[in-house]
């Protein structure tokens, strides 16, 4: 019965799965075992971008296609929900119309990219892509009556979600469930939905033809299947299930700005995650984000405590190197390095060990 | 017989995960054409871009004037003496005829008596010596593609189905031309659907079928032999010889 | 046996007649033309259309000497380098530094120690890109031929890298980059103000472009890179080492990209690390629009946007944003294979 929820796709690495178990527990017992708020949050980035990453790994990794877009329609259902937020005041109707408003534009703008670039070599239409994402961080700027330009949006949730509404008259294992826990657990259990329904489709007879296409797509076409048609719905898929964890970034933060949802930073940060967990898995957007949103956290604390020494040894250009200003500078270094010398990211690289031992 | 100039032994080659060449046998005498005969998709288009290097061959030996070329590269095959004509002709649509023939010298500069020589059975190339190569019909690319494959002295030409799609006036030239070349001792492999064009030129044949050489000798013999012909090329014996050229 | 006819029966009259010479397009020329021309009424004055016309030619010349290597090592190679985008802002920055140095002849009267100076500054972005391109040649675009997935991935972390060791070689502060009092100012042409600088860019631009169309035709690598871009594999058979070629082709191709942005960074006088990828999405858009490896198809879509950057930021602020994507979609629309294409594949 497992085995049919995962749609005969497991990790196929003894490592691989005691990660996601222990991820999963861990996740799943965040607001019991840790009472600070930023552990909380890192545990529900790490389920939002799961979200994301995963998405882009069906296009990328599944479809063979390169959309620098993906983030742009994360922004797009961040910016749904928050705006309709944030001028209609926090009710559930307006909160589900904001969503739905964003799954909508997502799932329409991503069509009409890809028929538009589809006419042209496939190399062109990431480069629209890229174009695309550039005007929509533009646009977001330049409307900032709408999106409120470099701040961002704030605004305030449906009571019950907030996390003043208390759940329960007594606390449920020493833990008061307030409005925030209970969005905690909506997020987490989406992106578990999102893992089910993204191995379900990979495994499923459109996910063969995605690979199909992806290897050779003459040959898919000589077959008969109508190669643009698959590509235009792998497409919305993702662009849809993208703008969904936009929309759960929205609500969990209760903002939406540039730097969270529009810069370029956030495309590049899903590339890398991607990436290194292991492109064509799904399961490797679990192990790229826990990496990335750890790194991350702690990668600028290491890079100032390196620019501290340098410092006193007084080497300046030293320093300078270690600038945690220019941590972008080591996250690119680690990027080519992962796309050299693991193109199959962590993922693929235990599979392969597995495959390796057992032989 | 003397040694071959071109010899296949064992070749294999795998395109993507397809086995198209499966163990190639193929010896090509020095002199005159040797026409490669078979049905569609026998593989014998890949035989030729797997001498000239294209492909690389995943098993197997080709020697060229008794060398070793299996893992040349092709400017380095093609600077050995082996010009190769593809099948789509490989003209350079948005350079003229002149810069086309241009690029296939060695010095960069035409040696006049040879330009004359193919300007003399393909007068035509005169007239469009200047002009784009794309605006030219499919025949006359066929000349230049030729012309080119020739403006530099070759031990070996390899061919790809010169006449497909050309009128029959073409072909004629087409024939003459090679005629000549043989007259030069030119060998010529040359992979051809049309029976009785190959026929008419060919000295020996080898006939390919699912990657693989299964009948090599001379063309008189095999036209003769009905038999053959029909178990290979499944042609009936009653066909005329004489409706294409 | 067949019948050998007489060769003189051959006769060109006996095929359909090919076109004379290589019809010229003038197509592309023509919407130029069309656009500016359009233009005019709706912006109202013809001052301020000269002005944006100018703006858009000047900027049209600079973007198209950025995009033409990334055309060209595209177009020939197959390779798409993302990170050409930091060659302009290494051109900017080595011009900002160098411009330091003659900063004696750059103040000076004398419009030809000006020259020599703006030419030294070039020169030097030129050199400087050209030699990092190498560098960035072997380390970054030799490993991932073949494979368009891993270019995108490694060129993209290739620009970042690069980007940041040239903020910690120069430092996060905006760098200057004065252009000398001969070519500050304006031209009064009438009652009309041209900005002498974008005369400058202009002519520089066409030069360039001059001195390209020159090698490509005149020469036999330019010979042996036109063909090259049609059909890499036959330029092979034909008996040349094209791949050795590719070094060189990178090279130019960086070298050109510096001297866009050096010229970009005098037009801008103040500019930080994003004056490279700033224009990276307009690169991309041109070299597509173009036509790969066409470098009069890049000149075309570089005024095409260039012009409409600013007619549209002009009469219609709200879809500047917009207006590159506008274009390019316009374009494919009715030229997919981009304005003046090598040879439709």
């Amino acid at each position: 019965m497992l085995k049919h929820l995962f749609s005969d796709d497991p990790p196929r690495s003894r490592w691989l799965t005691l990660f996601l178990c222990v991820l999963f527990v861990v996740l799943l017992s965040a607001p019991f075992v840790w009472t600070s708020a930023r552990a909380l949050n890192t545990a529900a980035t790490i389920s939002i971008f799961f979200i994301l990453v995963a998405s882009f790994d069906l296009l990328l990794g599944y479809c063979g296609i390169v959309s620098f877009a993906h983030a742009m329609f994360f922004g797009i259902g961040s910016y749904g929900a928050a705006i309709a937020l944030h001028r209609f005041g926090p009710t559930w109707s307006v909160l589900a119309g904001g969503a739905a408003a964003a799954l909508a534009i997502s799932a329409i703008l991503s069509l009409l990219i890809a028929m538009a670039s589809l006419r042209v070599k496939a190399i062109f239409f990431t480069m629209s892509t890229l174009a695309f994402a550039a005007a929509f961080a533009a646009l977001v700027q330049r409307l900032s009556w709408l999106t409120g330009g470099d701040d961002g949006l704030n605004f305030r949730l449906p009571e019950p979600l907030s996390s003043g509404h208390i759940y329960f008259t007594v606390p449920l294992v020493g833990l008061d469930v307030t409005g925030k826990v209970v969005l905690y657990y909506f997020v987490l259990f989406s992106s578990l939905a999102a893992l089910l329904i993204l191995l379900r489709i990979v495994n499923s007879r459109f996910g063969r033809v995605l690979e199909a296409v992806r290897e050779n797509e003459l040959r898919a076409e000589a077959i008969g299947y109508r190669t643009l048609t698959f590509r235009l719905a792998a497409n919305c898929i993702a662009a849809v299930i993208a703008a969904w964890a936009g929309v759960l970034m929205a609500l969990w933060s209760r903002y939406a700005g540039p730097s969270t949802s529009a810069d370029f930073n956030v495309m590049l940060n899903v590339l890398l995650m991607a990436v290194v967990g292991g492109l064509g898995t799904i399961y490797g957007a679990a192990v790229g984000v826990t990496i990335f949103v750890f790194a991350q956290n702690y990668l600028q604390l290491a890079l100032a405590a390196v620019n501290a020494s340098a410092l006193k040894l007084g080497g300046e250009w030293l320093a300078r190197l270690f600038h945690p200003d220019r941590w972008l500078l080591w996250f690119g270094v680690v990027f080519i390095l992962c796309v050299y010398f693991f193109p199959n990211g962590v993922v693929g690289y235990l599979r392969l060990r597995r495959i390796r031992r057992v032989r | 017989m003397s040694e071959p100039i071109l010899r296949l032994s064992g070749v294999h080659t795998h395109i993507a995960e397809y086995h198209i060449l499966q163990g190639v046998d193929l010896s090509v005498p020095p002199t005159g054409v040797t026409v490669l005969l078979g049905r569609n998709g026998a593989g014998k288009s890949t035989t030729l871009r797997t001498i000239m290097g294209l492909w690389n061959a995943s098993r197997g030996e080709i020697r060229f004037a008794g060398q070793d070329i299996t893992a040349f590269e092709t400017a380095d095959i093609c600077r050995r003496g082996i010009a190769y004509v593809p099948e789509d002709m490989g003209i350079f649509r948005g350079l003229t005829v002149q810069e086309n023939l241009l690029l296939a010298t060695t010095s960069g500069r035409f040696d006049k008596e040879r330009v004359d020589w193919i300007l003399s059975f393909f007068p035509a190339l005169k007239r469009f010596w200047r002009r784009s190569a794309g605006t030219l019909s499919g025949g006359q690319k066929q000349m230049v593609a030729i012309a080119r494959a020739i403006i530099e002295p070759r031990k070996l030409l390899l061919i790809d189905e010169p006449t497909k799609g050309l009128a029959p006036i073409m072909v004629q030239a087409l024939a003459d031309a090679f005629f000549e070349l043989k007259a030069k001792d030119t060998t010529i492999l040359l992979v051809e659907q049309n029976f009785n064009f190959a026929s008419s030129l060919g000295d020996h044949v080898a006939v390919m079928d699912d990657g693989r050489i299964v009948h090599a000798g001379s063309m008189a013999d095999f036209v003769e032999s009905d038999s053959l012909k029909d178990n290979l090329l499944g042609l009936r014996a009653s066909e005329s010889p004489n409706s294409h050229v | 046996m067949t019948s050998i006819n007489p060769p003189s029966a051959i006769d060109a009259s006996a095929e359909p007649t090919a076109l004379p010479g290589r019809k010229l397009d003038i197509a592309p020329f023509a919407l130029l033309v069309g656009v500016a021309v359009l233009a005019l009424p709706l912006t109202g004055s013809v001052s301020t259309w000269v002005t944006l016309t100018v703006a858009g030619l000047a900027m049209g010349m600079m973007l198209f000497i950025m995009t033409s290597g990334l055309t060209l090592v595209f177009g020939l190679m197959d390779v798409l380098n993302l990170g050409h985008a930091a060659f302009v802002a290494l051109g900017a920055y080595v011009a900002a530094t160098a411009a330091g140095f003659v900063q004696p002849w750059l103040a000076s009267t004398s419009s030809a120690m000006n020259l020599l100076a703006v030419a030294s500054v070039m020169a030097a972005a030129v050199i400087t890109s050209a030699i990092v391109g190498l560098v960035y040649e072997r380390l970054f675009i030799r490993p991932v031929y073949g494979s368009h997935l891993k270019q995108i991935l490694i060129t993209i972390g290739a620009m970042l890298v690069m980007v940041q060791l040239m903020l910690v070689v120069w430092g996060a502060n905006q760098m200057q980059l004065m252009p000398p009092s001969f070519l500050r100012g304006v031209h009064m042409v009438g009652s009309v103000a041209i900005e002498r600088y974008r005369i400058f860019a202009f002519v520089v631009g066409l030069v360039v472009y001059a001195a390209m169309m020159i090698v490509m035709h005149s020469s036999r690598v330019g010979l042996l890179i036109r063909a090259g871009v049609e059909n890499r594999e036959m330029v092979e058979a034909l008996g040349h080492h094209i791949r050795r070629m590719f070094v060189v082709v990178c090279i130019c191709g960086s070298a050109l990209a510096g001297l866009g942005g050096a010229m970009w960074g005098f037009y801008r006088e103040e500019f930080s690390a994003s004056i490279g990828s700033d224009v990276l999405v307009q690169i991309l858009i041109i070299t597509i629009i173009g036509g790969l490896g066409s470098i009069t198809g890049c000149l075309y879509g570089a005024m095409l946007i260039a012009l409409c950057a600013n007619y549209i930021g002009f009469l219609a602020p709200d879809l500047a944003v917009v207006s590159d994507i506008i274009v390019m979609m316009a374009i494919l629309l009715w030229r997919p294979n981009g304005l003046h294409p090598v040879a439709a594949h």
